[in-house]
């Protein structure tokens, strides 16, 4: 590719390989005024190397599916800025952390979804077609724990921070147990206890250090950490009970 | 590598804990001025009911503690797992109250 | 790579809790062993008494106090982040807890020299 004079460019390294090994491949790319990410990596394929592998569907940070290290951080690529995160002119974009490679800068997410169900993150009804809709008050206060997870977009940036997650590979992570504690704060779940014994096991929610990682770079600004806080609270509160 | 009832163990000796701590370093701020021999620790401490008591219990709280405090370190840090990792639990609670319970007895008991 | 995910405060006061837990939890043995002696060798236990006046025992003592108070007041702070109503203020009690062990050690180190 030839340089334009007048033109100003950014070095961005980018991962390349699979599962079994790869490095950092160096690429040059057009600066412009207003950049993204994942403009970034979407310039390389479409004019560089087409065959560079990579993951994303809306652009508009509601999907969760453009999620990558950047520069040592993992961020959703669609909603981050060049300006905000390169290091000078110098941008470092490597596949997220603790998932499998499949290639370049695609992981799989499976761990992360398996997770999700295994935190039992999934709705158990209370109700069937024959009852009444239930009247939920948005000002309960049961209902305003809840609220405040459900903008979860499954991104997987605070599976990645999160360096409990790098070691122990069964630790749940931080979205599987906040889904867990939104549910169970749920009027409409009728399976709490269920909830609390699947993040009661030795990949639970008590393994957190309260690091905070998933606190502090959740894209859509949730706490998982409060969650994960909430969990062990009443699962604390469920032992004491039965030990008495 | 904690499930409900290590970490209710985990807390619950460090909750118990906190109190002692805090008279184990009030203690040490006044013993440490001007210096310590044997004869001022066995002075205080020999013979001493309260002094038995409270560095027993004191013992049998760090152990716990301390044993699963280590087991989740050598889980993350060391990779270890299954029944290695539950010895290694067990090992370092018996080294502990064992070697924890001849200290106590050696400067309480006359 | 100036910045990465893990340089934020909480990040380190975890830092912090898991590095003086392991450091007392090692230390433990050699202080139970220490005090032992005052039964089976009291002329060994105040050799070590004494050599603990060389200035680099105290520091090194000054050390074990701080990891001491630190890893109480800090899990304190984790111990009501996890059972007592959220807080938002959770920088602010980990700094509180290095600067009241800073005050509590500070004061061991003046007594000590």
């Amino acid at each position: 590719m030839t340089l334009l004079e007048d033109t100003k460019y950014l070095e961005v390294e980018i991962w390349r390989g699979d599962a079994a090994g790869g490095e950092f491949q160096s690429f040059q790319v057009p600066a412009y005024e207003s950049q993204t990410i994942l403009d970034v990596v979407s310039w390389v394929q479409q004019n560089t190397d087409p065959g560079l592998t990579y993951r994303y569907a809306c652009r508009v940070g509601m999907c969760g599916s453009c999620a990558m290290m950047v520069n040592g951080t993992p961020r959703w690529t669609c909603r981050t800025h060049v300006k905000k995160v390169a290091d000078g002119d110098r941008l470092r974009v490597a596949p997220l952390r603790n998932l499998p490679i499949i290639k370049d800068l695609a992981t799989d997410m499976d761990p992360f979804f398996d997770k999700w169900v295994a935190a039992e993150g999934k709705h158990h009804p209370s109700k069937s077609r024959e009852d009444q809709i239930e009247q939920i008050d948005p000002e309960n206060s049961a209902r305003v724990e809840a609220n405040s997870g459900i903008e979860c977009i499954n991104c997987s940036v605070c599976y990645a921070a999160c360096d409990t997650v790098a070691g122990n590979p069964d630790y749940l992570g931080p979205a599987a147990l906040q889904r867990a504690w939104t549910l169970y704060n749920d009027a409409r779940d009728a399976k709490k206890q269920v909830i609390l014994d699947a993040v009661s096991g030795t990949g639970g929610c008590h393994n957190c250090h309260s690091q905070g990682s998933c606190t502090v770079h959740c894209p859509n600004e949730l706490n998982p950490m409060k969650a994960i806080a909430g969990l062990k609270r009443e699962t604390a509160i469920s032992f004491l009970r039965k030990a008495r | 590598m904690l499930d409900l009832r290590l970490y209710m163990m985990q807390r619950l000796s460090a909750m118990f804990m906190a109190p002692f701590v805090l008279v184990h370093i009030a203690v040490m701020v006044y013993a440490i001025q001007g210096g310590l021999s044997t004869e001022e620790i066995l002075g205080r401490t020999q013979g001493s009911v309260f002094w038995f008591l409270f560095y027993a219990t004191f013992v049998i709280a760090v152990s716990v503690h301390s044993a699963i405090g280590l087991r989740v370190i050598a889980h993350e840090m060391l990779k270890l797992n299954g029944l290695t990792l539950s010895v290694l639990t067990w090992g370092i609670c018996l080294v502990l109250l064992f070697t924890g319970g001849r200290a106590v007895t050696a400067v309480t008991l006359l | 790579m100036r910045k990465t995910y893990r340089g934020h405060p909480l990040w380190f006061a975890y830092l912090l809790h898991r590095v003086s837990g392991l450091a007392l939890a090692l230390f433990l043995p050699a202080h139970f062993y220490l005090l032992s002696l005052a039964l089976t060798a009291p002329e060994r236990l105040d050799y070590f008494l004494n050599f603990a006046e060389n200035p680099l025992v105290k520091i090194a003592e000054f050390g074990l106090v701080f990891g001491l108070a630190v890893h109480m007041f800090g899990g304190l702070r984790l111990l009501a982040l996890e059972w007592l109503p959220w807080s938002a203020n959770q920088k602010t009690l980990a700094a509180s807890a290095v600067a009241v062990s800073f005050l509590i050690s500070g004061t061991f180190f003046l007594q000590a020299i």
